[in-house]
């Protein structure tokens, strides 16, 4: 049970490379707070950063309140699960499990206790005895948090645990990891790349992007209010359609190359009127031939319940996601006329081309 | 290799039995030497029939001649060298690629270049400073020179440098200090690759001959391979070749047994590296 904090922490690497540019965050206990973004955006030299593995350049790291920065990763009272699960792989999963705990000096009951408890927890009670390369993938990655939760630590590190894993496996440990924490309640921070692990595993998400935390918030805000076109594009799938229009003092939107949008007056907010912007609408968000953009569509995707439909409008393309059931009663082809109209319910997204950052 | 032809297997076949008969004949031979009385070996042509002096040449072997002493030398020599070398070169191995200290490439490149320099190619400074120690006849003499050699360090870097960063990192998570991730994680790691090394260094140090010429001037302080030599006497007096190929079949017996013993580790150690 522990509270973590950034306060301002930087990483730059000898010779001056920049790779975190500094980061404000305070973690609240037992939250779990999912950092995500795409590969070199440093999100892992963060959670290194927080384990000891990595020094901190400048700023600090304070586990519930006390600055760890100097302290060995063994005094940190963290436990870490890797990508590739880093088990010992001479030694049987109990072994592995109670590893920690034998160096920590923990009586040996103590320790036969804990190991067997965690394994009841992940289902590996069984396969004590093993060694990790008689395990499959799942379950190596259940010995991994086995070998965290047994020390029982302040504070738990995943660095892109399920990338190892395949397609279905990692969607049910996810689960698990899910149910483990709402069991042990134990603060956490989870490096990933994969948008759809963010949004279901997160209290709270870190959105990074080369070294910048672009947003930080619980994943429907991040999901409803993105604070930036890097984020627009990074959360949710397909990402939002990105349009850069100009808009007239009346509320006109008219597309760079001259088609005018209908789009209702009172949608454009007072302060992004009169300048060239970028509109973002989720693609889930666009009705079908209801007044909006006009555009031609070029291509149907098929993927099961639901259909992506992609548009073009000028240079910029739309992809549309709609039910399949809808898109079978009014069929199109490839270069049909379409109007992809704005629902209403939701709202558009207007982001400065400039800045990249998002204009209520 | 799906192709399937008689003759060519019974070609392969001839050719690998004359191999054996190429290599097992002249054992045959010192063993068939070693159970006939010296006339007998004298005679020629000598008999292939082994004699009925087994238990004789050999009892003569071990007390008279002193080859139980000098097994035994040879022994401590070759035991000695391998478990040194390996010990030494685990450690040194385990600094080189673990700890960033002041000149550790320089070090590195140190041991490298000794990897050029044998034994034989230094050995005029070497029995210097043997001497000059006043290490000459004795047990450190023998072993101490030989221990000093880069091969097994060199292989123990490359071997440490395959087991994955995360290990390391995950003993540190775990609060194991440096000694304790060599001793609880290293070790059991390489122990394929000490084995393998531990049959090729035993040879090697059973094996040496030039180094022990040197240094070792007392009749007890003798290896076994130099026994043999002493054996062969030239000029007048008569070589009795039934006890030295007695003695040169009982200096076979530990190699091989080292080799039959380890040779499933060994070829684990030479083939793959359990990670």
């Amino acid at each position: 049970m522990a509270t973590l904090s950034f306060r301002n922490v930087k990483k730059t690497y000898a010779g001056n490379v920049a790779v975190i540019h500094g980061i404000d965050v305070d973690v609240k206990d037992g939250e779990f707070i999912v950092i995500v973004g795409p590969s070199g955006c440093g999100k892992s030299t963060l959670m290194r950063m927080v384990a000891g593995l990595e020094t901190v350049s400048s700023g600090e790291i304070l586990i519930d309140d006390k600055v760890v920065n100097n302290l060995e990763p063994a005094e940190r009272d963290i436990a870490m699960v890797f990508q590739n699960y880093a088990l010992y792989p001479h030694m049987s999963v109990f072994d592995n499990m109670a590893y920690g705990l034998k160096i920590r000096k923990f009586p040996k009951e103590d320790i036969r206790k804990r190991v067997e408890d965690a394994a009841k927890i992940l289902e590996l009670d069984k396969l004590l005895d093993r060694r990790p390369r008689q395990l499959s993938g799942g379950q190596r990655q259940r010995v991994a948090m086995g070998r965290a939760i047994v020390r029982e630590p302040k504070v738990f590190l995943f660095d892109e645990p399920l990338s190892n894993l395949d397609a279905k496996l990692r969607v049910a440990m996810r689960l698990e990891i899910m149910k483990l924490h709402r069991r042990l309640d134990t603060t956490s921070l989870y490096v990933t790349h994969d948008q759809v692990e963010a949004m279901t595993l997160a209290h709270r998400m870190i959105v990074m992007n080369q070294g910048v935390p672009e947003q930080i918030g619980t994943p429907m805000e991040v999901f409803e209010k993105p604070a930036s076109i890097f984020v627009a594009g990074f959360i949710g799938s397909p990402p939002m359609n990105l349009i850069t229009v100009s808009t007239s003092a009346d509320g006109k939107v008219t597309t760079q190359d001259g088609v005018a949008l209908q789009i209702p007056a009172d949608q454009v907010p007072a302060n992004v009127r009169g300048h060239s912007v970028i509109l973002g609408i989720r693609p889930e968000h666009i009705t079908l031939n209801s007044p909006g953009i006009p555009a031609e569509v070029e291509m149907i995707e098929t993927l099961g319940s639901e259909q992506l439909l992609h548009a073009r409008c000028g240079q910029s393309s739309v992809v549309v996601r709609c039910a399949t059931s809808l898109l079978a009663s009014t069929p199109f082809k490839p270069g049909d006329q379409v109007q992809l109209g704005t629902d209403g319910q939701h709202a558009l997204h207007w982001f400065n081309p400039e800045t990249g950052r998002r204009v209520e | 290799m799906v192709e399937r032809r008689p003759w060519l297997d019974i070609l392969a076949h001839v050719i690998l039995l004359c191999g054996v008969a190429l290599v097992a004949f002249p054992l045959y031979v010192t063993f068939v030497a070693s159970t006939q009385t010296a006339q007998e070996v004298a005679s020629a042509p000598m008999s292939l029939v082994p004699g009925p002096h087994i238990i004789e040449n050999y009892t003569r072997a071990l007390t008279n001649a002193g080859v139980g002493n000098m097994l035994y030398v040879s022994l401590i020599m070759a035991l000695v060298i391998a478990i040194g070398k390996i010990a030494i070169s685990l450690l040194s191995a385990f600094a080189v690629v673990y700890f960033r200290f002041p000149g550790r490439m320089f070090f590195f490149w140190m041991i490298f270049v000794t990897l050029m320099l044998p034994v034989e190619v230094r050995i005029a400074p070497t029995y210097k400073v043997i001497a000059d120690l006043g290490m000459l006849n004795s047990y450190a003499g023998l072993t101490l020179p030989l221990i000093a050699s880069a091969t097994a360090t060199f292989l123990f870097r490359q071997f440490f440098l395959t087991v994955p960063d995360e290990l390391v990192e995950a003993a540190r998570i775990d609060g194991a200090s440096p000694m304790r991730f060599f001793r609880d994680v290293l070790l059991p790691l390489s122990r394929t690759s000490i084995a393998a090394l531990f049959v090729i260094q035993f040879i090697y140090g059973w094996n040496q001959y030039l180094w022990p010429l040197l240094i070792t001037t007392k009749e007890d302080m003798y290896p076994v391979v130099i026994g043999i030599k002493r054996m062969i006497s030239g000029g007048d007096s008569v070589t009795e070749w039934n006890i030295t190929m007695a003695t040169a079949l009982l200096a076979m017996i530990p190699p091989v047994l080292v080799v039959i013993f380890m040779q499933k580790w060994f070829v684990k150690g030479l083939v793959d590296t359990e990670k």
